[in-house]
């Protein structure tokens, strides 16, 4: 994550690549530490994502397995896993907002941007550190899994996979969530805000059910939209190419959705940062 | 002025578009002094804090601090210089150590050289022995210093602190002045904003006085109070003869008296001391009034202010009435 120049206007010099390497690695540990030291929002944040894979599991389960493809085992909690865990690298990005927000609220960025320091680094330490707070979850939320039944059906290696780009799709997630909290600057406002991309790609998608049901204009954005490719691809990893779509392939769907991943860094990077150097708390 | 270290040549800043921030602002000083930026809420001190310390593009004008132009290289300028702001910006889950190291980094010092500069700060700043405990559960004096050690870290040219004691309280607030103070002993220039006409007194080798973007007077605190012409009385009277008494009071001083938006307090310039005010108090009698308080005092920077601007600095904008031909610019070179 180089910082965006425009070498063509005075004074945007980028900062040097180690420079800007260690100053990421400042402003994540600074996060990190606040995140240890505020237990709280660790158990908050994980607590909510167990809670909807009970729910889900046990209230949704039985009327949903029926219709699963047999690459789920009969178990919806198979076919649930892959899904929640993208949720959640949704979910947990929208910590990206709030966190700057509550910054820019304290004077810290204001600090951050009189020093001379990378332009980019407060941005992507605070992605780096939101994406190794959600791995966690993501973790932990596998391991209830697998008490409460969950197995995966291709391989361990097929897994990890899967969590690694659940985890590469919350880190370009969190860069939309780093424009959204730049944008409405207000910690309280921001919190509403975040939901807004976030409900509409989390429940139009398979997250929760196979898209087939949906009406069909509905359908035709649920199985193209990056949350769904995202799950698709990680239940190809993590339950075999029968978890797919007719025509679709493991690969294929991984690939796509790192395309959208890489899309949306593309789109989103060059935006926050801009952003960041005109914002005024 | 042969070498400024802040020099600030006609910026301006509107927002929106009719705001304006800053109104063509122009000022300078030398390399080791206190600077104090003084004026009500609103009065534009914030914003050219933002527009020197590289947070905020003016419209237009130049800046150069430290030798370098803070428009055309904020890069190498934030190298150069400090900022407290007005909330302390320090991250509260962190200790103190902490919180001080982790800008010597960003500033660019290594590891162990930001170790040692944050011991050496916190020590300086009087936080040693709370430097490994959490921030939140410093004071709110505390925290001020300690956003104030995090902007030394760095060894800046020129530190920029934006009203560095509002909203602590009285016994932090002379701990900050001494640790400012002692800083300029350093050899380090501090430009502050402050609303408080005390703390820029006590403080500020030069004034400036800014209201409404523009920058309405320049010059030492004496300079200041130079020009109401010594001691002023300040009075108060019954609602029912405060016509009568500014008119008496008018004939005795030859100039309009000033009226406070809000306490309708008089205040007219004692040219003469004792003497104006006997007259003053014969002047009353003869009409029948009974002050219900009157004194004579030095002027004070409210004083100053209240001539400058025509209201005074607690309750910006309630009264819009010109001063009296008393503005104007007054430099003296200091030894």
């Amino acid at each position: 994550m180089t910082a965006v120049t425009a070498p063509s206007k005075p004074g945007r010099v980028a900062a040097s690549l180690p420079q800007t390497i260690r100053d990421i690695i400042v402003i994540t540990k600074r996060n990190l530490l606040r995140n240890l030291r505020l237990p709280q929002l660790i158990i908050l944040s994980t607590i909510q994502p167990i809670m909807f894979l009970f729910l889900f599991t046990y209230v949704f389960g039985g009327a949903i397995g029926g219709t699963l493809p047999d690459a789920a085992a009969g178990e919806y909690i198979n076919w649930l896993i892959p899904g929640l865990l993208v949720q959640t690298a949704a979910f947990g990005a929208g910590q990206t907002a709030l966190g700057l927000t509550e910054d820019l609220s304290k004077g810290v960025i204001d600090r951050f941007r009189s020093l001379p320091m990378a332009r980019s680094a407060v941005l992507a330490g605070r992605t780096v550190s939101d994406v190794i707070r959600n791995g966690f979850v993501i973790g932990l939320m596998m391991a209830v899994g697998i008490l409460i039944g969950f197995r995966y059906q291709t391989s361990l290696a097929g897994l990890f996979a899967g969590m690694a780009l659940a985890m590469v799709f919350s880190f370009a997630f969190s860069w939309i969530m780093a424009t959204i909290g730049l944008l409405v600057k207000n910690p309280e406002a921001v919190q509403a805000a975040i939901f807004l991309p976030v409900f509409p790609l989390v429940f139009a998608s398979s997250v929760f059910v196979p898209t087939q049901t949906m009406p069909s204009w509905l359908r035709a954005f649920a199985d193209n939209q990056p949350v769904t490719v995202t799950v698709d691809a990680l239940r190809g990893l993590i339950l075999g190419e029968g978890a797919l779509l007719p025509g679709n392939t493991v690969i294929g769907q991984v690939a796509l959705s790192l395309f959208y991943s890489g899309m949306i860094l593309a789109i989103f990077v060059p935006l926050s940062v801009r952003l960041y150097r005109r914002t005024v708390s | 002025m042969t070498n400024p270290i802040v020099r600030v040549q006609g910026i301006t800043k509107t927002f929106g578009d009719t705001v304006k921030a800053l109104d063509d602002v122009t000022l300078e000083f030398e390399p080791g002094i206190i600077y104090g930026l003084l004026g009500p809420n609103g009065a534009g001190k914030t914003t050219l804090i933002r527009v020197l310390t590289t947070l905020l593009r003016p419209d237009a004008g130049s800046a150069v601090v430290a030798g370098v132009d803070v428009l055309a290289d904020p890069k190498t300028a934030r190298t150069k210089i400090g900022l407290a702001g007005q909330f302390a910006a320090v991250d509260d889950y962190l200790t103190g150590r902490e919180n001080v190291e982790m800008v010597g980094r960003l500033y660019g010092l290594s590891i162990a050289e930001s170790t040692r500069r944050a011991t050496e700060v916190l020590e300086r700043i009087g936080l040693s022995d709370a430097a490994d405990r959490q921030v939140k559960t410093y004071s709110g004096g505390m925290q001020r210093r300690l956003d104030l050690a995090a902007s030394l870290v760095g060894r800046p040219e020129v530190l920029f602190l934006d009203e560095p004691t509002t909203g602590i309280d009285p016994r932090s607030r002379i701990d900050v002045w001494k640790l400012i103070t002692d800083l300029v002993d350093g050899g380090t220039t501090v430009l502050l904003t402050t609303q408080y006409l005390d703390e820029a007194d006590q403080l500020a080798d030069r004034i400036a006085v800014i209201d409404e973007g523009r920058l309405i007077s320049e010059g030492t605190s004496d300079d200041m109070k130079d020009m109401l012409g010594g001691s002023v009385i300040e009075l108060s009277v019954p609602e029912e003869s405060q016509s009568e008494t500014i008119e008496a009071l008018r004939a005795i001083v030859g100039s309009e008296p000033l009226v406070h938006g809000v306490t309708r307090e008089i205040t007219v310039p004692a040219a003469e001391g004792p003497k104006t005010l006997t007259a003053v108090v014969r002047a009353l009698d003869a009409a029948s009034i009974i002050p219900q308080d009157i004194a004579l005092h030095k002027p004070s920077l409210d004083d100053v202010f209240l001539t400058l601007t025509g209201h005074p600095a607690e309750n910006p904008g309630a009264d819009e009435q010109q001063p009296n031909g008393r503005r104007g610019r007054r430099r003296r070179r200091k030894s």
